[in-house]
Formats: structure tokens, sequence, C-alpha cells
């Protein structure tokens, strides 16, 4: 029992109350907005060393015994991706300063950035699935401040429409869990993980499972109901769009992540290869959109898509190179969508528009960026040694031992797409006749630069050095195919 | 009472289905507060309608016959968090209906630089 789980949560919530306080004070905001993320960070990794060293921890809150208070569960796989969403905020944070504005700024910009923080945070690592509801809210709550902060006509028009599609299923994420609880009688997830096996009538169960599915697709964007996604992404400011693209479709996947290994596995021969098919179709639709557009901001939205697909398909095979591929392949997604979203900023910024035909030539004045948007490309579609790479390998891995072999063929075959898709972008806007580029202030340009070069430096060390990495993935993988380590984690204090 | 309960959450949720299909923001609005209503009446009558049961385990309370209290947690929390959800949608609302002048929700589609 220890209540470090609790600090990545609670650290950001601290932060943003404070910052409340003065929100025109703007070198006060952004010097309290670095703080607060970096010492989330801070904690998030000195957690990420406790799981490590002494396996699951787990606090079940108010001092009562586990099933019956909420429990809040750090395994590997939360920890690991509590670190990955900190890195990435306080990397938003750093790139926000140059390019949100001041006004923004100066709007609670930041507190809202940092509440976000916490129902992510939250929602990874709980282990009560009505808190996951909880969490997710606050979570929405932040992201509906932020999708429709600055209130220009389309953030407003796409902010309806996002906050209509998440109304909608966060009723069913409460008509899911009164289904659950009644034939269960528990929300714990551990607990959950007990009864499930017991009852014998899978049928209700299976609907239940479907019902979930249903609800975190909502969130992750899975086929068919990804379509809000493109949308409402393209709305709001470069810096958003990252936090939103990296962080939001991600809770999704982990839930479903979770929920699919931890208690839904009664009938896996339905819901499994449901969930492989949708992933599959997923790919393809994200693929469509990805090659349809000539605008850098859609091409990355729908590489989202793509994504959340590739990482569904190794859950859905359930054996261990799926499974622990998924999780590098979730973690790298993570970083690399963010880090391409600032480059696609940046090349925005400098052409002061998002459409590709009208730009060109950036490789002479701008050979730097070049290069390290070729790097990232690279790395997203997943071209060795890059930090794509030994994910894929594993999730197609994973593919051909389980039933699902073609899907596996589909992976590959997409890889090829999603490469065209972001390579596309570096022909048009660095390749060919230079275009007039808007006056960039070169202060302003590194302040951009800088930590997008260090999130592309993190995701290039995280391809290299996966051996490094891969002990944290296995054991989160471990944990994810071995309820029973989760489980008495949590009931056996 | 569990019959009546289903009956009328159908109808709730059948009600905030057409309200969302509608064209005008306002009605929309309304078809959410009437969804999240069937969703949390949905939650209490799921945990079982306790009658005139004691909530608490006590001296001469055993298991078989406590009304669950842990439902009317879940619908409190629920209910604050779509009372905050609604709220903030009203304003979204009534601010684009400033900025964009429409609550037509067909009039609302796609965005300007849309090739």
């Amino acid at each position: 029992m220890s209540n470090l789980l609790l600090f990545p949560i609670i650290i950001p919530l601290f932060f943003a109350v404070i910052l409340m306080i003065f929100p025109k004070r703007l070198k006060l905001q952004r010097i309290f907005a670095v703080i607060g993320a970096g010492v989330t960070l801070i904690s998030a990794i000195v957690l990420l060393a406790k799981v490590d060293a002494d396996g699951v921890q787990a606090v079940t809150l108010g001092s009562w015994p586990a099933p019956f208070g909420i429990s809040m569960v750090s395994d590997p796989l939360s920890a690991l991706l509590v670190v990955t969403s900190s890195i990435i905020t306080l990397f938003v944070v750093f790139y926000s300063f140059p390019s949100i504005g001041v006004k923004r700024e100066q709007s609670y910009y930041y507190p809202a950035v940092l509440f976000l923080m916490v129902g992510v945070n939250g929602a990874f690592t709980t282990g009560d699935i009505f808190n996951l509801f909880v969490f997710v809210e606050v979570l929405l709550m932040a992201s509906y401040t932020l999708i429709v902060h600055g209130g220009e006509k389309p953030q407003l028009r796409e902010s309806i429409k996002y906050l209509l599609v998440n109304i909608i299923s966060s009723a069913l994420f409460v008509a899911a869990v009164a289904f659950l609880y009644s034939v269960t009688g528990t929300l714990n997830m551990a607990d959950l993980a007990v009864k499930i096996p017991q009852i014998e009538e899978t049928g209700i169960l299976t609907v239940i499972a479907v019902m979930f599915l249903v609800v975190f697709g909502f969130k992750a964007a899975i086929f068919p109901l990804y379509f809000w996604l493109p949308g409402s992404y393209y709305a709001p400011p470069i810096p958003i769009l990252a936090l939103f693209g990296a962080l939001l479709t991600k809770v999704g996947v982990y839930a479903i992540m979770r929920t699919y290994t931890l208690f839904f596995t009664m009938n896996v021969g339905f819901t499994h290869e449901l969930l492989g098919i949708i992933a599959i179709l997923t790919i393809l639709a994200g693929c469509v959109g990805a090659l349809a557009y000539f605008d850098v901001k859609k091409i990355i939205i729908y590489n989202i898509i793509i994504a959340v697909g590739v990482i569904l398909f190794g859950i859905a095979q359930l054996n261990q190179p799926g499974v622990d591929g998924s999780i590098f392949y979730l973690l790298h997604d993570m970083l690399i969508k963010a880090a391409l979203f600032f480059l696609v900023g940046i090349v925005a910024v400098l052409f002061g528009t998002t459409d590709l035909r009208k730009m060109g030539g950036l490789i002479k004045t701008y050979p730097v960026l070049g290069w390290t948007y070729l790097v990232a490309a690279f790395g997203l579609a997943g071209i060795p040694p890059l930090s794509g790479f030994p994910g894929k390998l594993l999730i197609v891995q994973g593919g051909f031992e389980g039933p699902q072999f073609w899907g596996s063929i589909v992976i590959l075959a997409t890889s090829l797409i999603v490469l065209l898709s972001a390579v596309r972008i570096f022909i048009y806007a660095f390749w060919g006749e230079p275009v007039e580029t808007v006056p960039l202030k070169g202060s302003v340009f590194n302040q951009m630069f800088i930590p997008t070069v260090i999130l592309v430096a993190i995701t290039v060390v995280f391809g290299v050095g996966a051996e490094l990495f891969m002990p944290f993935i296995s054991g989160a993988g471990e944990v994810l195919l071995n309820p029973s380590i989760y489980i008495d984690a949590v009931l056996k204090e | 009472m569990e019959i009546i309960m289903s009956v009328a959450i159908g109808f709730l949720f059948m009600a905030a289905v057409y309200l969302m299909l509608s064209k005008s923001l306002i009605r929309i609005i309304i078809g959410t507060g009437l969804l999240s209503h069937g969703a949390h009446l949905l939650l209490l009558t799921m945990g079982g309608l306790g009658g005139n049961s004691p909530p608490v385990v006590a001296d001469g309370v055993s298991i078989s016959d406590y009304a669950d209290p842990l439902p009317q947690a879940l619908i409190l929390t629920a209910i604050v968090i779509s009372f905050a959800v609604t709220s903030f949608f009203l304003v979204l609302a009534y601010r684009s209906y400033q900025e964009l002048g429409t609550d037509n929700m067909d009039l609302l589609r796609g965005t300007e630089d849309h090739e």
C-alpha cells in the first residue's frame, strides 16, 4: 500500500487550482504550468521505478477493504502511460509559449491543460469502473474547455458536435455500468475479474462487453464511431490538437485494453474476433482519409485513427507478442503523434496555411526542420530502427500466431499507405519550388522547434533503444495476460 | 415496480433520441438532458429497488433484505456530472448562437475552407 500512485493525479490538480487564482499574470502562469507538469513527470517516473521494483501498486481510498472502497491501481502499463502522458503534457506546455497566443494564455489555458492531465492520469490509474467514468468526465470537461478555447467560429461549431457525441457516449457509459452492476454486483475491476468467470450465463456478459466496446469506441475513435474525430480535432489550435491527438483517444484505447484483458474474457471467440475485425476496418477507414486530404492537419488526424486500429488489433489477439506489441505501439504513438503535430504546426505557421498545395521548397530555408520531419515520418511508418518498428513487428507476429493472420497482412500493407501519407507532406512542403513563407522571428522558431526536436529525439531513443525498454513493456504485458497478478495486488493487501 | 421503471426509462430514451434528431440546438440539449435522466434511472433500477428496506446491515437486518445504497451514490455522482455538462452545453449554445447567428444544425455543417 502506497500513496505514491496518487501524486500524478493530485499534483496537476493542485497546480491547476493555484493557476486559476491569477489568470492575467502571464509569467507566473507559464512558470507554474511548467513546474506543475514537471513535478508531475518526476512523480510519475518515481512511481514507475517503484512499480518496476516492487510490483503492482494498489491503494483503496478511505482505508476501506478492497472491493468496497475505490481502488487505485498502478500496474506497469498504467505507470508507463502516466509517464508518457506527463512527458507529452510538459512538452505541449513548452510548445504553447510561442504558439498559442497571449490572449489564450491569459484565459485559463494552462489550468485547463493541467485539469486534462488530472483526468488522463486518473483514468490510467483507477481500478474501479465507475471511477473510470468519473475521471473520463474530468478529462472531457477539460477537453470541452480546450476545444472551444478562444471561441473562433469553427471551434464553436465543432465543439457542439464534440460535446453532443461525448454526452451520448457518457450516457451509454452509465447505462453499461448499470447493467454490469446488476449482473455482477460489483464495480471494482479486480473484483469483476474474480466474479465474472464464476457467472455461467455468458450471453448477457457478452452484450455488456460489446456495450463497453461501443462506449470506449466513441472515445478511442474506432470504426464506425470515429466520424466525429476529424472535424472536431481540426478546429482547435495546434498545441491543443497535439494534446488531444496524443492523449484523448488513447484513454479510450487503454480502457478497451484493460477491460478486454482483465475481465471481458468469457467469450473470446466472439468479442475479441469482433474487436480484431473492427480494428482492421478502423485502419482501412483511416487510410482512406489519410490519402484523401491535402491538408497537413487532416492527414495526421487520420493517422491517429490508423494507429488506434493497429493497437487494438494487437490486443484482440490476446497472445504475448500481440499484447506486448500493442503496449509498445501505444507508447510510441503517443510520442510520435505529439511530435508530428508539433512539426506540422511549425510548417503551417511558416506557410500561413495548412493546405499542402500552397506549400513548397522549405528544405532550402529550414533544412533541419525538414530532416527532423522526415525522421518523425519514418518513425510513424515504422521503418527500422525507429520507434514504430518494434511495436508493429510484435503486433504482426501476434496476428500470425493467432487466428486473424489476414489482419497482419493488412497491417503490413497499410504501413506503406501510412508512409506515403506522411512522406507526401515532406514532398509537398519541403521539396519543389520554394513558396514565399511568412517571416518568423528566429527566437520564436527556436522556441517551437526545440521542444519538437527533443520529442523526436525521445522517439528515436525509444525505437533504437527498444531492448532497453522491453523489460518494462513485457512486464506490463505479463500483467495484462495474467489477471491474477492484478487481482492479487488489489484484493490481498 | 421494476416494470414501471423500465417502461419509464425506455420512454425517456425514446424521447431523448427523438429530440436529439431534430435540427434545433435547444431541442438537442433538452434531449441530452432526458438521455442522462434515463441513464440515471436505469442505474437506480438496475441496482434493485429496495422499497422500505434499510440501507445498512445492522442487528436484525440480514444481507437478503437490505437495500443496496451504492446505486444511490453512483447516481448522485452521475447527476452532478450531467448537470455540469448540460449547463456548459447551454452556455456554449448561447455563445454559438451569438457568434454564428444560427441554432440550426443543418447550417452548422463542415468547415468554411472545405473543399
